[in-house]
């Protein structure tokens, strides 16, 4: 047996330390940033006016009263299947957006991404670009080092406690639940989940940044499956580019191998090697590249966002010319506006319609009035001394506006048989009058029962009708009366 | 088996040296924390199973020596200062109050519902329905002992026929076959009885039993037999019958008759409770 030593399975983490870079890609991810780090910290603060008594926050989870606000609209717990439409939605939306422009949510909207790119942002104003950094984490202690590392840390906590002091907002009234947190009055469940949230933003945009999408993140590891040759995807245009070599050297291509793509990148890797699932798709190595290009007076492009179809086009009008500017003409002529119309497209976007047709319907049909029976079951029916038979229900009527409001009880299915309401009122005509709360649910205990010369089956179908005051029957809920057997 | 560290042709990753049928797997390292996180949950496992019990072994506390049946007169405390403000209210109010009040109702029904289930429920059933052989139904609306709030605060707090309270409600029906009357005698008022619900089938017998009816009956279930819930004398002109409404049934009945029995809960229960389980069964029977 000849021994082999096995090979480690782990390795040591090699810090990634991405350089600055400025550009078009560049600036559409700072825009990005900024819009959503502001819908974020700002939204809880919108105010909405739902009346007296009623939260005036436009974007609420209240846990409390189990209701969730959304401006105009106000969910109740059993009707948590809009959120899962909407989670749906998000899910099929997410398929078919990377299926069209590739990696864009990772790459560019992602929290994990937009987070770390601020905690990047933080690090670099203090502690300098990649080179200081890598200077710097070399350097033994000394005081300045001391120093920048604690000012970098103080300005990632606040900015960790700043996002987790945000979700608190959207679960409590944000300008009240604020000044509570800032003078110590509010409850220690409070203090814990803006402790863990703060934790948790520290120690993923601090420390775990990329290896969260390629270690953690379950998206990266399936969404190979939404992505085919039609696809936008960092695309590096090796027909230009290769053989790399350096610039003043003849018989090379484009690529000066200067590795600025591999220094911008978020992730640490090398674009050049082709698709991989460390690639978020930022985009930033494209930037870095136009830049180099620029420099070196050579055109555009050799990094950018293109399909895999037409890199392959590319690649083959490339290998019919000679290596000039006739072959990069020809070449970029032979790409083709990528086809957006394909199956998987479609069925997303089939999908995506159904959906959202459903929920628009379950919406705009949303009951705000619904009534529903429970029978007793022990015992099924009472014998009564007359000979008469009662049946005992429960009916709870679940009223989901503001108002309070009166509803006549009325039995169908049954003629001549009594309805009590224990506890409610009658109306002109002798009805039981039930007035709901608003905004709950009220449950009465109604007695129904079969005068002694009555003949029923011992199994009748019944149903009972809630009227209005203008006799509009406006919810009604079916049951049976049992009795003996005749 | 020896391990065979190939370079992969297509990615230039070396494989980790293992192969099953053909299949060899690339060594793509993992960062070295994550076998750290992976010990520090282990060693977090090791420090649980240490405080607190975690082996199913009886005995077997931990080292803080908490255990969940420990820690629930702490949470039930903590539940029944929570209630205590309505259950002071609930007390201090009269049966007749609470139910008047649509909050101290809806509590009393809630917290009656489950005292009934507690300590009703094993005879009078779970929803108040009796069962033959002598266990009254609270669900309709026949009532020995009278069905007012006021009469079933009585009955709660008091009982029937026990040990446990001077006050317990009392009565008992003599065992008519030990000499009282005659076997004939007890098949002519069973006749009578029969006749209260037009069932009789021998008049004759019917007219000879009303005698006896009146002699001996009457006192306590009214000249027309129609109870009277001070004695817990039921009403034999209806259609319940607690002991069984066949000839043979009533009959064995007057004979030698079985009186129920019903422990005071005054001394069980607290005074709030008593007055919600008043109120819990007023709702089952719908009420009177």
């Amino acid at each position: 047996m000849n021994a082999v030593t096995p090979p480690s399975l782990y390795a040591a983490h090699a810090k990634v330390q991405p350089r600055a870079v400025t550009g078009r890609v560049r600036s559409v991810k700072w825009a990005v940033l900024i819009v959503l780090l502001g819908l974020y910290y700002v939204a809880p603060w919108l105010r909405w006016d739902r009346g007296p008594g009623v939260p005036d926050q436009a974007i609420l989870v209240d846990v409390a009263h189990a209701r969730l606000f959304f401006f105009w609209i106000e969910l109740w717990p059993q009707e948590v299947y809009f959120l899962t439409g909407a989670l749906v939605l998000g899910a099929i939306g997410l398929f078919a957006v990377t299926s069209l422009f590739g990696r864009v949510w990772c790459g560019f909207t992602c929290p994990q991404t937009v987070w770390t790119d601020l905690f990047m942002w933080v690090e670099r104003r203090i502690e300098g670009d990649r080179n200081a950094r890598i200077k710097l984490d070399a350097e033994p202690w000394s005081p300045r080092k001391r120093r920048l590392k604690f000012y970098k840390h103080a300005a990632w906590i606040g900015v960790a406690m700043a996002t987790g002091g945000a979700w608190i907002m959207y679960f409590n009234d944000a300008p009240t639940i604020a000044w509570q947190m800032l003078t110590g009055q509010a409850g220690l469940t409070v203090y814990f989940f803006f402790g863990l949230f703060t934790l948790t933003t520290y120690t993923l945009a601090g420390f775990a940044r990329e290896q969260v999408c390629i270690y953690m993140c379950p998206w990266p590891r399936f969404q190979g499956a939404m992505l085919d040759d039609q696809s936008l995807v960092v695309t590096y245009r090796d027909w230009r580019g290769e053989p790399r070599g350096k610039l003043k050297e003849e018989g090379h291509g484009d690529c000066v191998d200067c590795g600025a793509c591999v220094h911008v990148c978020p992730t640490g890797i090398d674009i050049r090697e082709g698709q991989q699932l460390p690639c978020i798709g930022c985009g930033l190595c494209v930037d870095a590249c136009n830049e180099v290009m620029r420099k070196v007076d050579r055109p555009q492009g050799l990094i950018g966002f293109e399909t895999l179809g037409n890199l392959a086009a590319s690649q083959a009008a490339a290998a019919v010319h000679a290596p000039g500017p006739a072959r990069l003409a020809a070449s970029m002529a032979a790409r083709r506006f990528p086809r957006l119309l394909r199956p998987r497209v479609l069925v997303y976007g089939a999908v995506l319609s159904v959906v959202m047709a459903v929920m628009a319907g379950a919406f705009m049909f949303r009951d705000t009035l619904s009534v529903s029976v429970l029978r007793d079951r022990a015992p099924l029916f009472v014998q009564l001394s007359d000979g008469g038979v009662r049946n005992a229900f429960t009916i709870k009527i679940v009223n989901k506006t503001r108002e309070v409001a009166s509803y006549a009880l009325v039995l169908e299915g049954a003629p001549g048989v009594g309805i009590l309401a224990q506890g409610a009122e009658a109306d002109a005509q002798g009805r039981p009058l039930l007035t709901t709360r608003a905004d709950g649910i009220t449950e009465w205990r109604v007695l129904a029962t079969v005068p002694a010369g009555l003949r029923l089956p011992a199994n009748q179908a019944i149903s009972f009708h809630l009227h209005d005051a203008g006799g509009h029957d406006v919810a009604h809920a079916r049951s049976v009366l049992l009795g003996p057997r005749p | 088996m020896a391990l065979k560290i190939e370079k992969d042709a297509v990615s230039g990753t070396d494989t980790t040296g293992h192969e099953w049928d053909g299949l060899r797997e690339l060594n793509t390292p993992l960062p070295l924390w994550w076998l750290y996180t992976w010990y520090a949950c282990i060693a977090f496992a090791a420090v649980w199973v240490v405080l607190y019990p975690a082996l199913p072994i009886s005995g077997a506390t931990g080292l803080l020596g908490y255990t969940a049946r420990g820690a629930l007169p702490a949470q039930l405390a903590a539940e029944n200062a929570a209630r205590e403000p309505m259950r002071a209210r609930i007390r201090a109010a009269t049966p007749e109050a609470i139910a008047a009040d649509p909050t101290l109702r809806a509590f009393a029904v809630a917290g009656g519902r489950i005292a009934f289930a507690n300590n009703c429920a094993a005879c009078h059933g779970a929803g108040g329905q009796g069962a033959t052989g002598g266990y009254p139904s609270l669900a309709d609306d026949d009532w020995l002992w009278g069905g007012e709030l006021a009469d079933i605060h009585t009955t709660i707090t008091h009982g029937i026929r026990n040990q446990d309270s001077e006050e317990a409600r009392l009565s008992a029906m003599p065992v008519f076959g030990s000499g009282i009357l005659t076997t004939a005698q007890i098949r002519d008022v069973t006749e009578h009885v029969l006749s209260l619900t037009q069932r009789a089938t021998d008049p004759a017998a019917a007219t000879r039993g009303a005698a006896v009816f009146t002699e001996n009956c009457a006192s306590c279930h009214g000249e027309n037999g129609a109870g009277n819930p001070q004695f817990g004398a039921p009403n034999l002109s209806d259609q319940i019958w607690l002991h069984g409404r066949e000839r043979a049934q009533i009959m064995a009945y007057i004979t030698a008759p079985r009186m129920g029995v019903m422990p005071a809960f005054s001394g069980r229960l607290d005074p709030a409770m008593i007055n919600m389980l008043t109120v819990y069964v007023h709702t089952l029977g719908g009420g009177r």
